[in-house]
């Protein structure tokens, strides 16, 4: 395992410089072409070129899970992907959950069982939750915690989480 | 990170030319473990040459008593293949406990073990289930492909296609895994194939190495009281903040007893 207090800047947004590569993702159902620099994550494409803040930036390591957001369905760290790995890709963040003014489940859960206090980890939280509910393997209280395991929540609402996880799950 | 080009290789064959003629490149399978080194500066490449788009290297088919996984499976795609978990459950197992579910949605076996993290889990598997890792250039048995920390027998242009695990009679690992990342602090993995006994340990010491003293007394008799009187010894054991390497020395008994229970 890596840890380092060192930061290192976002890979500065290219126009077609020498090294550049030109690629198109599919984020929340609409289409963007790119030319980006190489070392461009999604974690920084989305937050700095699409606008798309919803997706937090954490330990900006792949360790804490707060920009968690589903990629061809299933849930990856966006800090942890080069952009230009996801050629084609299809992608699903925070702001692509509700549909027409309506909250997505886990969404409502959230806010019903009070799931968050700051509510920076809460975007990768509910993207999390979204993929292990498609995974369709964690049943119990026990496993949702597990399979829950890469989103940390420094605030520590973990019961309520798993609460409203429960609750989207239509568990008892 | 520091500047690199990048290239999505079409082929083994393509990739394999770019890292034999160019010595500073490097291949990127998940990225799981290279993207945080490039992020931290640890590495400089000059150019990464992505294998994700070779399906090729992708898949797990059964051929004769051997379950045969392409190198860029994901664990995600071990850990739900019906055929590894009807022929070999613990690698499955094993699999479906890798890091977190975003972990395992991106990391792969031949990323695994090309790396060879000394906390890394698939390796105990390669050793215990004496696997075959597949190349582009050979095949290279377990005993001989994990030379030491961070170091494997690939050579400077030879990339993992596959690896190939013969099916055991009986199998199970078992980790203690350090809470917040899930890499094994100490992982045992024992097989039993035709009838021989292998224990693969991860974790433990700066590579996964054979403990061939459980391997003779569980050849003898397969119950965990078998190992009741060995021990490990500490010396050249890992040591960090998450265990001395006394304790790391006690858990590898103590995770090779759990597991041979949970192998029945």
């Amino acid at each position: 395992m890596i840890s380092s207090d060192d930061s290192d800047p976002p890979a500065p947004a290219s126009g077609g410089s020498a090294g550049s590569v030109s690629l198109a993702v599919m984020v929340n159902g609409t289409r963007y072409p790119l030319t980006l620099d190489p070392r461009c994550t999604l974690l920084d494409v989305l937050r700095e070129q699409l606008d798309l803040t919803g997706t937090k930036k954490g330990c900006d390591h792949g360790q804490c899970g707060a920009c968690t957001i589903l990629v061809d369905g299933r849930r990856v760290l966006a800090c942890l992907t080069l952009a230009v790995m996801k050629d084609g890709a299809n992608i699903t963040t925070i702001e692509g959950l509700a549909k027409d003014g309506v909250l997505h489940p886990l969404q409502q859960a959230f806010i019903e069982h009070d799931a968050f206090q700051c509510g920076y980890c809460t975007p990768g939280q509910i993207c999390s939750a979204v993929g292990l509910i498609a995974e369709g393997r964690a049943q119990t209280a026990d496993e949702i915690r597990e399979s829950m395991s890469g989103n940390i929540c420094r605030c520590g609402a973990y019961p309520n989480i798993v609460a409203a996880i429960q609750q989207a799950m239509g568990l008892p | 990170m520091y500047d690199f080009k990048y290239q999505k290789a079409a082929s083994v064959a393509d990739a394999a030319k770019v890292i034999g003629a160019d010595g500073e490149a490097k291949l990127v399978a998940g990225g799981m473990t290279l993207i945080p080194t490039l992020k931290q500066r640890l590495a400089k490449p000059s150019a990464l040459i992505d294998l994700g788009g070779i399906a090729e290297l992708k898949g797990i088919r059964r051929e004769g008593n051997a379950i045969v996984i392409g190198a860029m499976t994901k664990h995600v795609d071990v850990a739900n293949s019906p055929e590894v978990k009807s022929a070999i459950p613990a690698l499955a197992e094993l699999a479906s406990h890798i890091g977190d579910p975003a972990v395992r949605n991106r990391g792969t076996i031949g990323g695994s073990i090309a790396n060879n993290d000394p906390a890394a889990d698939y390796p105990s598997a390669v050793v215990a289930l004496n696997a075959t890792v597949i190349t582009n250039k050979r095949k290279i048995a377990a005993d001989d492909f994990f030379k030491a920390l961070f170091e494997t027998a690939l050579g400077s242009d030879e990339i993992v296609t596959a690896v190939s695990f013969p099916i055991p009679e009986k199998a199970a690992y078992m980790k203690f895994p350090n809470p917040a990342s899930r890499y094994a602090i100490v992982g045992t993995f024992v097989a039993k194939t035709g009838g021989n006994v292998r224990v693969g340990v991860t974790g433990a010491g700066p590579c996964v190495f054979r403990w061939k003293e459980a391997e003779a007394a569980l050849g003898k008799s397969w119950n965990g009281d078998a190992l009741k009187n060995l021990s490990v010894k500490a010396d050249g054991l890992n040591s960090d903040i998450h265990a001395s390497s006394e304790y790391r020395a006690h858990l590898i008994g103590v995770m090779a007893r759990r597991a041979v229970a949970k192998a029945g």
